[in-house]
């Protein structure tokens, strides 16, 4: 172990120091770290958002903001968590376990990887200065539909350029992971004895690449309608405001697939290491990811069936959408298999990674509902909608992300965090997560729209209820914080292989993994 | 399973028993409600079922299978027979469902043969109706009370208000037993028209006029609510739909052709 953090040291001394070494750092592991954090910072600023939202809903009438700026928060806080939460969260990750999982010493292409984050910092602080425009920051909600994000005041062009250079970063990034996979394996790692991580996570590159530009695309001609005299969008000048949404979903679909496929990947290398036992269905399961990726550019309008489509179109989205059950399934059925006959142990990683295969299960349980044209008339735009995206991007996304942390933090740091402090955080946010979004499904069924700052008193209850679990999931990560800074003052005592049936490259390396991974690419046979 | 579907329908009905504590979709009036109620809970317990069945394997497993009890890892990671299975399932499964719900979007959107047409229009942030054979039309927002409850630091009770936020001062009036066609477009931005016992929700968009039909069978008052943001007072611009027998209608229209055109004299 000191050999190893001497061998760090030395490799450390041409390196500025101090701020610059993060500004200027090439290091796929500085960078994994600079999006993590990032991401953990913009976790808790949309947060704090959710709970503005919360608190106002706690009981009907309004007690605390105006319903406009209820409208910038509720924009906000889907903006802030999808573009500077989950994504970055992502990206973190594959940073840091990429090349240490295919036996690179780093990135592919060091100094764009340095550029794709450092464009989120300015990014983020341009959409969030909108907040303090007088006329406030964007209100017609994430997606951004015209006519009404058109009447938006004064943040509009700076919200579409952050996304802009969100949407650069993102694309940087895809290239990035897309030329480290494709040509930095180790010998003998062929694709199909790749890490699942890693495929899950070259899938979602490419959907990056081809999901990103139709953003752009989309978020520019707003803008020009808006300043430059076009009509893309507005009816009165011959446009069409139903073609945004069909871009902006073109977009919008494969994206929340960028959102889930590598958090699929998380669990399918966790579930394994704490059963003790390989992967169910590895070649399956690299197939349904692939399906999955694939169907998500032909299902985009199940998002817009109220939207008056034609009965052809309804019909043949609502059949592509269902099919997104099958390879889901298989994946979820996989998983079942994986811990079938295994050896299980319910470390926190572990524990995490079994809450999200329920709960996003449930969650793709009401997708299949959703998905269902004639029902959707009564769900679209409902607090069942809400309950349903939350499942899946909170006990799912979120859950993967926590869960890769618990997992890799050895691997990273040489240090182990406390269990009994991560059991109790695992706990509590589950719990919690359930009262919070649970009782929006009931609500969303009995009526109540989603989008608005106060409803009609038979709401009351439930929306108690949620907004008391969303203080109580709020205040359970302060606890992950208080963990992720515990662990960080440990001495180094984390063995090079922290989890009993870890499996893959990353776990031969000493813990904390060297800066440079593999200097010299293992064999793999 | 029976049973279990038995014993959730039980606890569903004695928790929507209190109507505060209301956990599923309202049961419709009007066939297309009814039609998308019906789909929902057939969807609904097919998922129970597959969910317990998941669930309960993967359960088994978690209580059995750990390394507490002494569990060896067995060494099977693979079996195309048992993955061909469990992709086949779920695909007959599917379209299982597809079927009954194809045959209902198609009786959904089916149009024709209605009696009278009701043209809606959205506004920020307020309902325009017009009826169309009838010659009556009026503007329908959020009644004054409510109005007046909803504001930031009103100290109103809005417990105490009737109907809070789900109040209008002019009732939209529909026959029963009567096909009734709704069109829908809007002024400025996109709003959508949804009232849930009687329909599903359609957008209300400018440039577009879309469809809606409903046959209400029950006399009543139905309440809903615009559902696609459009705005600041977004979550202010309620529906309420007042449907009595024909002759009722009938007579309503009477009276309010005549009003309406006193109105505009004025």
């Amino acid at each position: 172990m000191s050999t190893n953090i001497d061998h760090i040291k030395e490799e450390h001394h041409h390196q500025p120091s101090g701020l610059m070494r993060w500004i200027t750092t090439t290091n796929h592991k500085d960078i994994g770290s600079l999006y993590l954090w990032f991401s953990l910072l913009m976790f808790f600023i949309g947060g704090f958002m959710a709970l503005i939202i919360r608190a106002e809903l706690f009981q009907p009438g309004l007690q605390l903001v105006v319903p406009g700026f209820f409208n910038q928060m509720t924009t906000m806080h889907a903006l802030i968590m999808i573009f500077g939460a989950l994504m970055p969260a992502f990206v973190g990750l594959a940073n840091w376990q990429l090349p240490m999982m295919i036996g690179a010493p780093d990135m592919a292409l060091p100094r764009l990887n340095n550029w794709s984050f450092w464009i989120l910092p300015f990014a983020f602080t341009m959409l969030l200065s909108t907040l303090f425009f007088e006329s406030g920051g964007p209100a017609a909600g994430w997606t951004l539909y015209p006519p009404l994000s058109l009447q938006g005041g004064n943040s509009m062009p700076f919200v579409i350029f952050s996304l802009h250079l969100l949407g650069a970063s993102s694309i940087l990034g895809a290239i990035n992971v897309i030329a480290t996979i494709l040509n930095m394996r180790a010998p003998g790692m062929t694709l199909m004895k790749m890490p699942i991580f890693v495929w899950t996570w070259l899938i979602t590159a490419f959907l990056l690449i081809a999901a990103m530009p139709v953003l752009a695309g989309a978020i520019t001609m707003l803008l020009t309608d808006r300043f430059y005299g076009t009509s893309f969008f507005t009816a009165a000048g011959g446009g069409d405001p139903v073609l945004f949404q069909h871009i902006f979903w073109f977009f919008g679909h494969p994206e929340v697939y960028i959102l889930i496929l590598p958090a699929f990947g998380i669990i399918s290398t966790i579930i394994p290491a704490f059963s003790r036992k390989k992967l169910f269905g590895y070649d399956s399961m690299v197939y349904a990811t692939a399906s999955i990726a694939l169907l998500s550019f032909i299902v985009w309008a199940h998002h817009m069936f109220t939207v008056g489509m034609p009965l052809a179109g309804e019909i043949f989205f609502m059949f592509t959408t269902m099919l997104i059950a099958v390879p889901t399934g298989v994946k979820v059925f996989n998983w079942v298999a994986t811990m079938w006959r295994g050896s299980m142990t319910f470390e926190t990683p572990m524990l995490f990674s079994l809450a999200f295969i329920i709960l996003f299960t449930i969650g793709g349980f009401s997708g299949l509902m959703l998905a269902i044209t004639p029902a959707d008339f009564q769900y679209h735009d409902t607090y069942f909608v809400v309950a349903h995206f939350h499942y899946v991007l909170v006990p799912g996304a979120i859950f993967a992300v926590i869960a890769a942390v618990y997992y890799w933090l050895p691997k990273w740091t040489g240090k182990m965090y406390n269990e009994t402090l991560g059991k109790v955080h695992f706990w509590m946010t589950t719990v919690f997560v359930n009262i919070t979004f649970f009782p929006m499904h009931f609500v969303g069924l009995a009526g109540m729209p989603r989008r608005i700052p106060d409803y009609a008193v038979q709401f009351t209850d439930f929306n108690m209820i949620a907004s008391i679990g969303a203080f109580g999931f709020g205040l359970s990560q302060l606890l992950f914080v208080y963990i992720l800074f515990q662990t960080l003052r440990q001495p180094v005592t984390a063995a090079d292989k922290s989890w009993e049936g870890a499996e893959g490259l990353e776990w031969t390396l000493p813990s904390p993994a060297p800066y440079h991974s593999f200097d010299t690419p293992p064999k793999v046979d | 399973m029976n049973r279990l579907s038995a014993l959730i329908i039980a606890s569903l009905a004695s928790i929507s028993s209190f109507a505060d504590w209301e956990v599923n979709m309202p049961r419709g009036v009007s066939p297309t409600a009814n039609a998308a109620y019906d789909l929902h809970m057939l969807i609904f317990y097919i998922t129970v079922v597959i969910g317990v069945i998941v669930f309960g394997v993967m359960f088994y497993s978690i209580f059995h299978h750990r390394k507490s009890k002494g569990a060896k890892p067995a060494s099977f990671h693979e079996s195309t027979t048992v993955e061909v299975i469990w992709t086949v399932i779920p695909f007959v499964i599917l379209v299982g469902m597809a079927v009954p719900a194809t045959k209902t979007l198609i009786m959904m959107e089916d149009t024709r043969d209605s009696e009278i047409t009701l043209k809606v229009t959205g506004y920020q942030w307020m309902w325009k109706y017009d009826y169309v054979e009838d010659n009556v039309s009026f503007f329908s927002k959020l009644d004054n009370k409510s109005n007046e409850a909803r504001q930031l630091g009103s100290k109103i009770d809005v417990k105490k208000v009737d109907n809070y936020l789900l109040n209008v001062d002019n009732e939209v009036v529909l026959p029963t037993d009567t096909k009734v066609r709704i069109l829908l477009t809007a002024s400025d931005v996109i709003h959508a028209w949804w009232v849930p016992e009687i329909t599903g929700k359609k957008d209300a968009i400018p440039g577009y006029i879309n469809e809606l039909w409903v046959d209400i069978k029950k006399p009543g008052v139905y309440r809903g609510q615009c559902t696609e943001l459009c705005g600041k007072d977004h979550g202010f611009m309620p529906i309420v739909v007042r449907a009595v027998p024909k002759q009722e209608y009938v007579k309503w229209v009477s009276l309010n052709q005549k009003n309406r055109v006193a109105d505009k004299s004025e």
